[in-house]
């Protein structure tokens, strides 16, 4: 069986994979990071959004293969122990989640927009999130939480 | 606003760490030792007779464990469901066995025929191609109309596929309230299927442990003692002290997680027969054709109004799609939670409404955020606007003139308000929507090529179920109260097990403030359990925004318990009469004095009962009640849509949606506001952009998230929402059920804004989903017209 070699929040792994395997399988099945969500079949969701060499990537559309010396980091590595990012304090404090099952997605996908947008207007937020499906919240809350994020990243930038 | 923690905080939710940080434990997060796969193999064709099903290919697939048919589940009960509706004829409604898996027929696209389990996912997946099934087609029972002539049948013992024909109201007034009319007005419409769309697919896993004879089914469940009472009982017969049911966090249910599904019994029953557990998850496109759709109506309404306005009759006949098996709720939802709405929040003395339920080769019909509401919801609401239109009165002041304000109001169709003040959430709305610029602003749009429209709706809904002797009477058949056990512990922190189900609502949070402001204790102190018949003593779940109202009030029976219990603990102690004993803020004291104890000292003194009247008091400090509603609760509220139609492209735009809602008292603010959110997107979406569609051969056209319009980011404006207040009068918090109001209320408002809109069109009604594609080719057909 060929195998890939990736690093995966912070720490180098080695998987034995099938050719067809989807890093979203490796991650949940092979370790253990249940973070990430499948909610579709489609592509369409969002739920299983993780960063890939620093970007946001579906990893339901993303062969495992294809992440061979990637450096991945899933919900589980965005931040450490009882520390939260600010995208995941921010999506608490404006009440941006319900159920939690598009939460690990939405917040990996709001850290790349903030990361690429540091301010985005509403519209902005908005448009990025259109690979995103939440059913709960009726994303009202879900932009606010991202516009609290930006502010307060923003402002510790400032601060450095 | 209140400070701290209690009741009427807007608290952060408790939960969110964990699924902040990726440590949600959901169902398919789970794994058990010596775990197997199973994939359902489902009927691609609408209706057929199963022909030979050949599993030799199959059975020599790698990895294959067992591949289970129907002939295997012989001993095995079909999927019961929960509700008997009697039609107006006196009979029972059609009921025929739905087997787990597919026998001699299969009746939709996606009915599952055989199951087959694997030592992986992949290879199950793999072996459930090679399966051969002679599937000898017949023709396909989809448009209601044409399934009430008879021909194809669904199921033999209902040729016509009428399931029932069912009635409400008194037939003779209203036809007596038309003669006088001085205004009738028509409409038909159709209340779109959709598909509920939670964003976890439901998934199970069964397991059985040979030493105990007990079986476990974690499951994606909004009711997990449901499932165990109707799968121990009606399909597999397993007592209860051998099934324990898990539902741990579910990712969103908003109904479709309410009823008790084939594979979940599937999985149970396989996992004792195989010796090894089963999980099983839905794809999403799994999800489209097993999970229970919503709503799917036709309906023909009219009422009747005199000179003034004054609403004098309302006659409704819909046509409600059942789909192929009558799922756990699925036949009280075109009636007893659909016709009773029909008073709205108006005094129509006369009202009657006819539902003639239909099979169809469809999946299950039943249940969906809402559930009968927003479809009585929307017909009221269209023919407000409509008549309001065509009597050239304000839509808003037709309601008015028509506001029921004496309680408690019996309506002509059964329920009692017991309360609301629906001018106060009027105003309210009115105001914020800034209702009287709202023709300057069209007058704005027009310069700008745009048509501009605003809608009103102001719905009732009845939730909080209910009382057990009420949906006795009318059907059901179980009782729909609540439990739960406060239990505290020597050092006074307290665990509550609760029957309802939190996936999504955030009960860890709303209850424990009710518990913390009870107890005068920190919030801290408080751990909510729920979803495991194993911790829980018994539970009826979360649906019909019955949570707090319901189980909420169970909590707050049993703290009631805990808290006189105490009370003789602390006169022993204190030396004082039971009468003289004060509880307040976290303490016992004896009235007018400085003298007491703390509620933690009493804890200690329960568990450690040295100095204790044991001949009088049990040791411990743990209660258990069982609450059953008095009525249901009655939510109202005004909903106002602006919207802005761009004629060129026919596409929509909300610029403004206001909702006011009364909700009686509220605990978490925060956590109320989100429900709204959601609801309203719900709302919105089917009024907009979902829409389950099948073709004339039942193929689910609409059944993935490419071709099934779910409401994302850029489709939905932030919403101007408040909230009026007039308490519940029969439960002790004087709360009313938030979690549907939003998808009930919505869609009128906004095909009102539409049709209002394009008014000078002479278009007068647009079904759902009102796409632009539907706008564009009205404009088109109706431009000239408005040109001459």
């Amino acid at each position: 069986m060929p195998h890939v070699t990736m690093e995966v929040n912070g720490k180098a792994v080695k998987v034995d994979v099938a050719p067809s395997a989807l890093l979203v399988e490796v991650l949940r099945r092979d370790l253990a990071l249940t973070g990430t969500h499948v909610g579709c079949d489609t592509s369409q969701c969002g739920a299983c959004v993780v960063h890939m060499n620093g970007a946001s990537v579906k990893s339901c559309t993303v062969l495992a293969m294809q992440a061979n010396g990637a450096k991945i980091v899933t919900i589980e590595g965005l931040s450490q122990g009882t520390n939260m990012h600010p995208v995941q304090a921010a999506f608490k404090e404006a009440h941006g989640l319900q159920c939690g099952f598009c939460t690990p997605g939405m917040v990996m996908s709001s850290a790349d927009l903030l990361a690429r947008n540091p301010n985005p207007s509403e519209t902005e937020i908005r448009s990025w999130l259109k690979g995103n499906i939440c059913r709960c919240t009726g994303y009202h809350n879900i932009v606010k939480a991202i516009q609290i994020a930006a502010d307060t990243m923003s402002k510790k930038a400032a601060a450095e | 606003m209140t400070t701290g923690t209690g009741i009427g905080a807007s608290i952060k939710r408790r939960e969110d760490f964990r699924f902040l940080k990726g440590l949600g434990r959901y169902t398919d997060d789970m794994t058990m030792p010596n775990m197997t796969y199973c994939v359902f193999v489902r009927s691609p064709v609408a209706h057929a007779k199963l022909g030979k099903i050949d599993l030799t290919a199959a059975s020599k697939s790698p990895g294959v464990v067992a591949i289970f048919t129907a002939t295997d589940l012989e001993a095995v009960g079909g999927v019961p469901c929960g509700w008997l509706v009697t039609d107006r004829h006196n009979k029972p409604m059609i009921e025929p066995k739905h087997p787990i898996l597919a026998a001699g027929k299969v009746r939709h696209v996606g009915d599952p025929a055989c199951a087959v389990i694997a030592e992986t996912y992949a290879q199950a997946r793999d072996a459930a191609e090679k399966v051969s099934i002679d599937y000898q087609e017949l023709a396909a029972v989809v448009d209601m109309k044409k399934a009430m002539l008879g021909g194809a049948a669904v199921h033999d013992e209902a040729p016509n596929n009428l399931c029932f024909d069912w009635e409400l109201g008194d037939k003779a007034a209203a036809d007596a309230a038309f003669a006088k009319a001085a205004h009738i007005c028509k409409i038909d419409l159709i209340n779109n299927r959709l598909v509920p769309n939670a964003m976890e697919p439901r998934a199970a896993i069964g397991a059985y442990d040979l030493a105990t004879e007990e079986h476990t089914l974690v499951t994606t469940s909004q009711n997990p003692h449901v499932i165990r009472l109707l799968m121990g009982a009606f399909v597999l017969g397993i007592p209860e002290h051998k099934l324990r049911v898990l539902s741990p966090d579910v990712g969103g249910g908003f109904g479709s997680k309410i009823f008790h599904y084939a594979e979940e019994a599937l999985v149970t029953w396989g996992a004792k027969k195989i010796g090894r557990p089963i999980k099983w998850v839905a794809e999403r496109s799994e999800s489209f054709l097993s999970d229970a759709h919503g709503r799917d109506h036709v309906t023909h309404a009219e009422m009747a109004f005199d000179k003034d306005g004054m609403a004098l009759g309302l006659k409704v006949d819909t046509l409600a799609n059942l789909g192929a098996y009558l799922s756990t709720f699925a036949p009280s939802v075109p009636t007893w939670l659909h016709g009773t709405l029909m008073a709205g929040q108006y005094m129509t003395p006369a009202i009657h409404v006819n539902v003639k339920a239909m099979f169809t080769n469809t999946v299950p019909v039943d249940a969906y955020r809402g559930a009968g509401r927003p479809e009585a919801t929307y017909v009221l609401e269209r023919l407000m606007s409509k008549a309001a239109a065509e009597m050239g009165m304000d839509q808003a002041e037709l309601r008015r003139r028509n506001f029921i304000r004496k309680f408690p109001y019996q309506t002509p169709v059964a329920v009692v308000y017991d309360t609301g003040d629906y001018d106060a959430h009027l105003d309210k709305a009115l105001a914020l929507a800034d209702y009287k610029g709202f023709e300057a602003r069209r007058a704005a749009a027009k310069a700008r090529g745009k048509l501009r429209g605003i809608g009103v709706s102001a719905y009732i809904e009845a939730c909080g179920i209910a009382p057990s002797s009420l949906v006795g009477a009318l059907g059901a058949r179980a009782g729909l109260y609540e439990a739960a056990t406060v239990r505290v512990n020597p050092t006074g922190s307290v665990a509550v097990m609760t029957g309802s189900h939190s996936h999504g609502q955030g009960h860890d949070t709303t209850f424990a403030q009710v518990v913390a402001d009870k107890l005068g204790i920190g919030i801290e102190m408080v751990d909510i359990v729920h979803g495991d018949t194993a911790k829980v003593p018994f539970g009826m779940g979360t649906y019909g925004s019955r949570s707090l109202a319901v189980g909420g009030t169970a909590i707050v029976e049993a703290l009631n318990k805990v808290i006189d219990k105490g009370r003789r603990i602390a006169a022993h102690l204190l030396e004082a009469s039971e009468a003289d004993i004060v509880f307040e803020n976290g303490a016992y004291q004896v009235k007018g004095t400085d003298r007491k104890k703390t509620f933690g000292e009493i804890a200690l003194t329960a568990y450690v009962p040295h100095k204790y009247p044991i001949d009088k008091i049990e040791p411990g400090l743990e209660e258990t009640a069982f609450y059953d509603p008095k009525n249901f609760t009655f939510p109202s509220g005004t909903y106002i849509c602006e919207i802005e139609i761009d004629p060129a492209t026919g596409e929509t735009q909300i610029i403004k949606f206001t909702a006011a809602d009364d909700f009686g008292n509220i605990v978490n603010p925060m956590i109320v506001e989100g429900q709204v959110h959601g609801g309203l997107a719900q709302g919105i979406g089917q009024a907009l952009l979902e829409n389950a569609v099948y073709d004339d051969n039942g193929q689910l056209k609409s059944g993935s998230y490419m071709d099934y319009c779910m409401p994302r980011a850029d489709d939905l404006p932030s919403f101007d929402i408040t909230t009026t207040n007039t308490p519940c009068t029969h439960n002790p918090l004087g709360v009313k059920g938030c979690g549907e109001a939003g998808a009930i209320g919505s869609p009128p408002a906004v095909i009102n804004a539409i049709c209002d809109a394009l008014r000078d069109y002479g278009v007068m009604h647009m079904d759902m989903p009102a796409t632009p594609e539907k706008i564009w080719r009205a404009l088109q057909v109706a431009m000239p017209k408005a040109a001459e």
